[in-house]
């Protein structure tokens, strides 16, 4: 499948902006930060919860624990994948029971990464609640969930995608809305 | 990045280089699952796994039935004084059997060599093979590689002697494909009666002087010596064994300070292993216990992942 | 009458070579001229096509009595047939064994039945083929054995073999030699070597063989008897012969199409077709046998047909039967390995297929003369053809040349003065 780029919908002051917003949102919901922790989906959820960390430091000055959860091996299509997915190590090195768990990733789709990413937390104990924090809501969900913190919502078609680039992997902090051709 | 693309696991002189990293990278991921306070993930839900075991195994049986279990898969063991393999039925009939009972992958235990490669042509399971006969036993191999790379770090230059009945063993037979094709250098020793004819052919050295074997070696790899080889006269008796081949403290004066002991289990103390060797600070041998699960989880997850 | 024209006859045996007419009148063949004008109620044109006595095969394996779920006198005869075959002999080690006078009478009487082709019973040396005490001998050369031979099994107990060659002697008997030192291969499945050692077979050394060669080469020197070795399958034991021979040894010696054409190699993904005894050995042995077969001193090719059910060979190696069918086979083998490299001639191939095997075990065959039954195969070598499964007659399937192509298709075959395979299409 092609894709051609469409719009940009983030540059790396937005995604700054963004993600600084998200961050002092998720600092009000949360009154106590010492039972905070943050869980980013890899692949680029993982490094959206490393910066929100850092944020979180830099208003703060306190540190709160990362995680990082690959959700593969909790797909519901697993069997229906043609390529097959690689498969990461799950790093959650605290014990996750009590804690009050922000998730993070970075396109909010049709729920089912989210509804795999509970499945996996639960399996590491009982956190005293989960809240969900995206870079982009691109809409048509198809599980009854929603995230708690939004860095943008972007209605799109299903024939479109949304491309997140993140530095530590892409080279570049943007996002950008890309259509299909031909196909 | 290689996919896996085949339908069984048969043995380790099959697979390219890639493909053994492969499942050494997977077996990473999968290693930290066995440590979670709830130490399963739901990736092979629905699937059945049959433990076909016409050897005597609790080692390999339960590894691998722990490794289904972790992925949630539901398992059957099937062991040879229970099936009816004992009222003259082919092995072929029994497992064509076992397979219309729709399953999804065989782990086969046999005594036979080739006995699981006549079964992957047989039926569409995906067939691993968990040791058949003196032919290979590649999960034991990977367990072996993951638990060196995670030791030293790497595989390739690394210089491993593997020690004992070489002849009669998939494991070093396994170890030797896996080994050299990830870039280590492997050395076999024992007496000539166990090292196996065309040796000169395989990619190994050899050497009667467990000396030789042990100088310079990052890795010692212990095989398990046979009581019943004593009795076809493939060495007079273990004593003479242990004295001349079996891993001590005296013996191990000129290893590495750095030495991995490795063994496959079970162990016979006091013959091809000393018992402070097996319990002492070199030893890894507990480690490939734990190892083997991840490595075996990874076996299933890759094979049921197979090209559709 | 049928009247044969235009084909090229190969008979070494009556030193005739060159095209030919025949005619057969009363199953027997009255005329063999450069030109025969005639009526007949038949005519074959055989322009272009060759004419060979009929194939005689001194060692193969037709299962009955015992095992006709494996192979029968009539399904085996038919194998033989669509192979060129107008002569067999059959291994006594079937159930009960052709040890007594009694299985003699019942192979022949049955044949006598069926009436395709000749089939001469070999003979036990030992009784129930156990290796320790003589068969009797002569009343079992009374009863029509053309040899003497405990195939499958090596007679382990010198002292045995040497009584036993002494005493055939005095009827001119043939004894046949299954080389094998069974304390040496003991459990043995394939060639011993690298690929057995990749496998984790256990291997049978080569010189289970060679030991057993040199002993029986002793043992004629000893008593000089006629000794026949079967099947071999090793270098060391050509080159064995070879000496011996030239030592002036009263030895022959015969190997079969599989020990040319296939090696060790051919195991390897556990192939039960190819596990064979002795075994497949490397290039280097073909390479030697052929050499032998060049040289003469290897005087005979057999098939050693050794039918075995599916159930028999699709199980595990160590399991399956040892054995390789070969009848139908054996001649295209021998064309595409040895005749189309120009190793032999054609008229060599007789020689080997035909009038050697006859002239080691004393039998009046392998000639096409004038007087006698119609007894020739008509073969078209421009044509070639597939081994498939599902055309194979015998009632085993067990070959390892499936989807070969092999050369030499085989129009006619006359036997006993019939013609019992036509070209009807």
């Amino acid at each position: 499948m092609a894709f051609r780029e469409k719009a940009r919908i983030l540059d790396e002051e937005g995604m700054r902006r963004v993600l600084l917003r998200i961050t002092h949102e998720i600092l009000e919901k949360n009154k106590t930060i010492s039972d905070l922790a943050v869980i980013g989906i890899r692949t680029r959820g993982a490094y959206l919860a490393e910066r929100i960390i850092g944020l979180i430091e830099e208003i703060d000055k306190f540190k709160v624990p990362l995680g990082i959860l690959d959700i593969n091996l909790y797909r519901d299509d697993l069997t229906l994948l043609s390529a097959q997915p690689i498969i990461h190590k799950t790093e959650i090195d605290f014990d996750i029971t009590d804690k009050k768990i922000i998730l993070v990733d970075d396109v909010l789709f049709t729920g089912r990464t989210i509804r795999c990413a509970l499945d996996a937390l639960i399996d590491f104990g009982r956190p005293k609640l989960i809240q969900l924090a995206v870079l982009i809501d691109r809409g048509h969900r198809e599980l009854p969930i929603r995230a708690d913190y939004v860095g943008k919502n972007v209605p799109t078609s299903l024939k479109e995608n949304i491309n997140v680039k993140l530095k530590e992997v892409d080279g570049i902090d943007e996002v950008v809305i890309e259509e299909r051709i031909n196909g | 990045m290689v996919n896996w693309t085949g339908k069984d696991l048969l043995g380790l002189e099959d697979l390219s280089k890639e493909e053994i990293e492969l499942i050494l990278e997977r077996a990473d991921s999968f290693k930290e699952i066995s440590l979670r306070p709830i130490k399963k993930v739901p990736t092979l839900r629905g699937k059945t796994v049959v433990l076909f075991f016409f050897e005597p195994s609790t080692r390999t049986r339960t590894s691998f039935e722990l490794a289904a279990k972790r992925l949630s898969a539901d398992t059957v063991s099937i062991s040879a004084n229970t099936s009816s393999m004992v009222k003259g039925e082919t092995l072929k009939d029994t497992v064509k059997n076992i397979e219309a009972m729709k399953v999804d992958i065989i782990v086969m235990r046999h005594s036979a060599s080739g006995a699981p490669h006549l079964l992957a042509k047989t039926v569409e399971a995906s067939v691993i093979n968990a040791g058949d006969g003196c032919h290979e036993h590649p999960t034991q191999a990977l367990l072996d590689m993951f638990t060196i790379k995670e030791k030293k770090g790497k595989i390739s230059g690394l210089k491993i002697s593997i020690i004992g009945d070489i002849a009669h063993s998939r494991v070093a037979r396994s170890n030797i494909w896996g080994l050299t094709k990830l870039g280590a250098e492997v050395t076999v020793c024992g007496p000539p009666t166990l090292i196996p004819q065309g040796i000169e052919k395989f990619p190994v050295k050899v050497t009667y002087d467990i000396k030789e074997a042990i100088k310079d070696a990052d890795v010692l790899n212990i095989l398990r010596i046979q009581l019943e080889r004593q009795k076809s006269n493939l060495f007079p008796s273990l004593r003479e064994y242990a004295l001349n081949f079996g891993i001590d403290l005296e013996k191990l004066k000129f290893a590495k300070p750095d030495v991995l002991i490795m063994h496959p289990g079970p162990i016979n103390r006091g013959v091809e292993i000393s018992p402070e060797v097996a319990d002492g600070p070199y030893s890894v041998i507990l480690e490939q216990v734990t190892n083997g699960i991840a490595v075996r989880m990874a076996v299933l997850y890759l094979v049921s992942q197979k090209s559709k | 009458m049928v009247l044969i024209k235009g084909g090229y006859l190969v008979d070494p045996g009556n030193k005739r070579e060159g095209v030919f007419d025949i005619l057969i009148a009363d199953g027997k063949v009255i005329k063999i001229e450069k030109e025969i004008n005639q009526d007949a109620e038949r005519l074959i044109n055989a322009q272009g096509k060759f004419i060979l006595p009929g194939l005689i095969d001194m060692h193969c394996h037709l299962r009955e009595p015992g095992r006709e779920d494996e192979e029968t006198l009539l399904s085996g005869s038919w194998a033989g047939i669509r192979g060129g075959f107008t002569t067999l002999c059959c291994m006594p080690n079937t159930q009960p064994p052709i040890d007594n006078q009694g299985v003699v009478e019942y192979i022949y009487n049955e044949n006598r039945k069926i009436g395709l082709i000749d089939i001469f019973p070999i003979g036990a040396i030992t009784k129930n083929r156990e290796g320790k005490e003589l068969t009797e001998i002569g009343e079992l050369k009374r009863a029509g054995v053309v040899a003497i031979s405990d195939d499958g099994n090596c007679v382990m107990d010198s002292e045995v073999m040497r009584r036993a060659m002494e005493y055939s002697k005095m009827f001119d008997l043939l004894v046949i030699s299954h080389c094998e030192d069974i304390n040496l291969s003991c459990g043995g499945l394939m060639n011993e070597g690298y690929i057995s050692s990749i496998l984790g077979l256990k291997g049978i050394p080569r010189q289970a063989e060679t030991i057993m060669v040199a002993r029986d080469l002793e043992l004629a020197r000893l008593t000089q008897a006629r000794l026949h070795i079967a099947h071999v399958s090793t270098k060391e034991a050509v080159e064995l012969i070879r000496q011996a021979k030239k030592e002036g040894i009263k030895v022959t010696s015969e190997t079969c199409p599989h020990y040319f054409s296939l090696n060790e190699e051919t195991i390897l993904g556990y192939n039960t077709n190819c596990k064979v005894n002795p075994p497949l050995r490397t290039q280097e042995d073909i390479e030697a046998i052929k050499e032998g077969l060049r040289d003469g001193t290897i005087d005979v090719i057999a098939t050693d047909h050794a039918p075995h059910t599916d159930f028999e060979k699709d199980t595990e190696f160590e399991q399956a039967s040892f054995g390789i069918i070969g009848l139908e086979t054996a001649l295209g083998i021998t064309l595409k390995e040895l005749v189309e490299t120009k190793i032999i001639t054609l008229s060599q191939l007789v020689e080997r297929m035909v009038l050697y095997p006859a002239k080691i075990v004393g039998m009046e065959k392998g000639t096409i003369d004038i007087g006698e039954p119609a007894e020739f195969i008509i073969l078209d070598l421009h044509k070639s053809w597939k081994v498939e499964k599902e055309k194979i007659v015998s009632k085993s399937k067990n070959t390892p040349f499936l989807n070969w192509t092999l050369p030499g298709v085989i129009e006619y075959v006359f036997a006993k003065g019939k013609m019992v395979l036509g070209n009807t299409n």
